[in-house]
């Protein structure tokens, strides 16, 4: 299935989330709302979305971009999901009530950028321990045991 | 009346394959929970990554998963060319298909080997490692390098085959499958192994896809997925393989589904040299690229099937010399998460054959 | 250690105590020098050329160096690879787990100094000398398994440089002076 394919099944099912598609790079994405994220997901499940490949986070200074990646291993295709949040509250529904898969990959965005994800159910640090201070991957992250790297280019 | 008991296995630990700590809990002796809690080599790469032009990325992905170099420099490098829109020689794509089979072996002799050391086996281990030590010594010829290639670039490869190389590694493609059915025979038809590990972790196939399993793990288990035949990238159309699958998902299947892909990269390997020798050496790199590269903004996402599954690196730009974000999506860490799911209900010594079956590289686990 | 010190210091101190003091501290040597057997404390992508290097080709058990997992039947620990900031108090406790004396070779750039992940990382220990004492430096990323041979051949030759008597160790060019007393619980590398 092509993504223009992809496109027209999306609206025909999903007439709300049409003007939010859109083809960049060769990539299918989804750009919607914090408050719709859940719904939509759940749309692109019944869909046929049945892999989530990967949940990550980009600090764009002012918001957070939530980023899903998703695969329907029947159509052949892939879709990104995007969802900015506001800095102050990084809160976002959960989906690892459709997929178990984010559970992991939820507890590091929430480890490295500190987005809450509301329904997890188990929602701690993964890869820093326990008693780490600060998300590193934050652009603003300071630690004073950090060297910077001279600029050799 | 059973006492509860928690068990703490590593971070060292010679069966946890790496740095992995594992908190068990037990019933006696079965297993009623397991944790793994990982990050024990969390480097930052992915923070690094944000102050390293796009060139000086390559070694730090070479350092990912340390037992298969060269799939990271690839996945990386794909994501690069889809942002900054390059095409690469067909020469060097070439190449980079039959380099990047050849680490499939070697990444699965480990596999294969670790796996059976961890029932006993240590024999096999010896012998899947002689196979490695094969490769790898191709591996020096090109590049210079045991393990860490830095070979893949953006654009290209960093150099041609050099002189004899093909004729060397067609002598080893065509010994490996002989190698790979004595331990067959050795490994897969003993009967301690297969007492060890037949029925042992059982994932089906729908869990595997809602676990975001790929890779080995998810073919063990049946499903009939693979990024090289469903989702072709490079070369791979223009090769005839098949996809070996298993049928019960245990941890035998997923140990003997990497069996039989060793034998199939070998013809892929085959049929890249044979296609191969219609280009004209040399060209393998982009011309005119420029020294320091500043993709336009935007976003790229690209994965290859590596030797533990679906390798992905997404890249954002922000129209500068270095990356503004990347993120590795690991395989291995999506396949480490179904540890939980598959240790529970069985004993302990189990859960150290289900973790040598699921076969975590922490390098990647933990980025 | 006390007790043999004091020991060797009274044997010296006797007419022809000077002389069992030389033979016993040679067998002493010789013996520890020729199975120095290794706690292999690999962490990342060394910890590959550390199973290579005891593997067939390049069949490192000829040494005496046989990796034990457990730290305490070894004698020399090799750090092969990064350590992390979550990772250092298990190297540590494991260090302190092993038996007197012990020596530690820091094998590969990120044993010696964080190597490739020295600059803009926020979760490294750059080197493992920050808090144990290392013996034998071996330089790659990653070193090869020859220069892993080489490294406890050095050592090899270090150890038996060592002696009962303090005032009788000897220093060898090229290897760092032997550790004294308190070093080995030098304060953690995580700050």
């Amino acid at each position: 299935m092509s993504l223009v394919e992809l496109r027209e099944h999306l609206c025909a099912t999903f007439p709300d989330l049409c003007p939010l598609f859109s083809i960049e790079f060769g990539d299918g994405v989804l750009q919607v709302g914090p408050e719709r994220l859940h719904e939509a997901m759940e749309g692109l499940k019944t869909l046929g979305f049945d892999m989530l490949g990967m949940v990550t986070a980009v600090d764009f200074g002012e918001e957070f971009e939530l980023v899903y990646r998703l695969r329907a291993r029947e159509m052949g295709v892939a879709i990104i999901v995007r969802a900015r949040l506001p800095r102050h509250t990084p809160r976002a529904a959960s989906v690892t009530d459709l997929w178990p898969a984010a559970d992991w990959h939820e507890r590091e965005v929430y480890d490295l950028f500190g987005i809450v994800f509301e329904g997890h159910p188990d929602l701690r640090r993964i890869l820093l321990p326990d008693d780490w201070v600060g998300h590193p991957l934050r652009k603003d992250y300071e630690d004073p045991s950090i060297i910077r790297r001279p600029d050799y280019r | 009346m059973s006492e509860r008991l928690v068990v703490n296995i590593g971070p060292s630990h010679p069966s946890t394959h790496g740095v992995c700590r594992i908190v068990v809990e037990l019933d006696g002796e079965i297993v009623t929970h397991a944790e793994p809690i990982i990050g024990h080599l969390h480097r930052g790469i992915e923070k690094m990554a944000e102050n390293r032009t796009y060139l000086q990325i390559v070694p730090l992905t070479d350092r990912l998963d340390y037992v298969g170099s060269m799939y990271a420099n690839w996945a990386y490098c794909r994501a690069v060319e889809r942002l900054a829109g390059i095409r690469v020689p067909e020469r060097a794509e070439y190449i980079r298909v039959i380099v990047c089979e050849l680490q499939r072996i070697a990444s699965h002799m480990m596999g294969i080997g670790s796996a059976a050391a961890d029932t006993g086996a240590f024999t096999v281990f010896m012998y899947a490692f002689e196979q490695r030590e094969l490769v790898v010594d191709l591996f020096e010829a090109l590049c210079g390098s045991r393990l860490t290639y830095n070979y893949v670039r953006p654009g290209g490869v960093s150099a041609d085959l050099p002189d004899g190389w093909v004729d060397r590694c067609r002598t080893f493609i065509k010994g490996h499958p002989d190698a790979m059915r004595e331990i067959d025979r050795m490994l897969f038809g003993n009967v301690i192994f297969r007492a060890r590990t037949k029925g042992i972790g059982v994932l089906d196939a729908a869990d595997a896809v809602a676990w975001g399993a790929s890779g080995p793990v998810a073919r063990g288990s049946g499903v009939d997925y693979d990024l090289r035949r469903d989702d072709p990238y490079s070369m791979y159309p223009r090769f005839d393989f098949t996809v070996p699958l298993g049928e019960r998902g245990d941890s035998y299947d997923r140990a003997r589904v990497r069996l039989w892909e060793c034998v199939e990269s070998c013809r892929i390997v085959e049929q890249a040299l044979d296609q191969l020798a219609e280009y004209e050496p040399g060209v393998i790199m982009t011309e005119g690229l420029p020294r320091l590269l500043a993709p336009g903004r935007g976003d790229a996402y690209d994965h290859i099937e590596s030797a533990r599954g679906c390798l992905g690196v997404y890249l954002v730009s922000d129209g500068g010399v270095c990356p503004y974000r990347m993120k590795v999506r690991s395989p291995a860490f999506s396949n480490l998460a179904l540890l939980p799911l598959l240790a529970t209900g069985h004993t302990l010594s189990d859960l150290i054959v289900v973790l040598g079956s699921l076969d975590p590289v922490f390098g990647e686990v933990d980025r | 250690m006390a007790g043999v010190d004091d020991f060797a210091q009274v044997l010296e101190s006797v007419p022809g105590g000077g002389i069992i003091l030389t033979s016993v501290d040679a067998v002493a040597d010789w013996a520890r020098g020729h199975s120095l057997w290794m706690m292999p404390m690999g962490t990342a992508c060394c910890a590959m050329e550390l199973i290579a290097a005891s593997f067939s080709r390049f069949d490192f058990d000829r040494h005496g160096s046989i990796p034990r997992p457990d730290p305490r039947h070894t004698d020399v620990m090799v750090v092969a690879g990064t350590i992390t900031r979550k990772m250092a108090p298990a190297v540590k406790l494991l260090w302190e787990q092993m038996p007197d004396p012990k020596w530690c070779i820091a094998m590969g750039n990120c044993a010696i100094s964080g190597g490739i992940f020295y600059y803009d990382t926020y979760s490294v220990v750059r080197g493992v000398d920050e808090f144990l004492p290392v013996d034998v430096y071996i330089a790659g990323c990653p070193p090869r398994p020859e220069a892993l041979q080489d490294a406890v051949l050095r050592l090899r030759e270090k150890v038996r440089a060592d002696s009962m008597s303090p005032g009788r160790r000897r220093a060898i060019e090229g290897v760092l002076p032997l550790p004294t007393a308190g070093d080995g619980t030098a304060e953690g590398g995580s700050e």
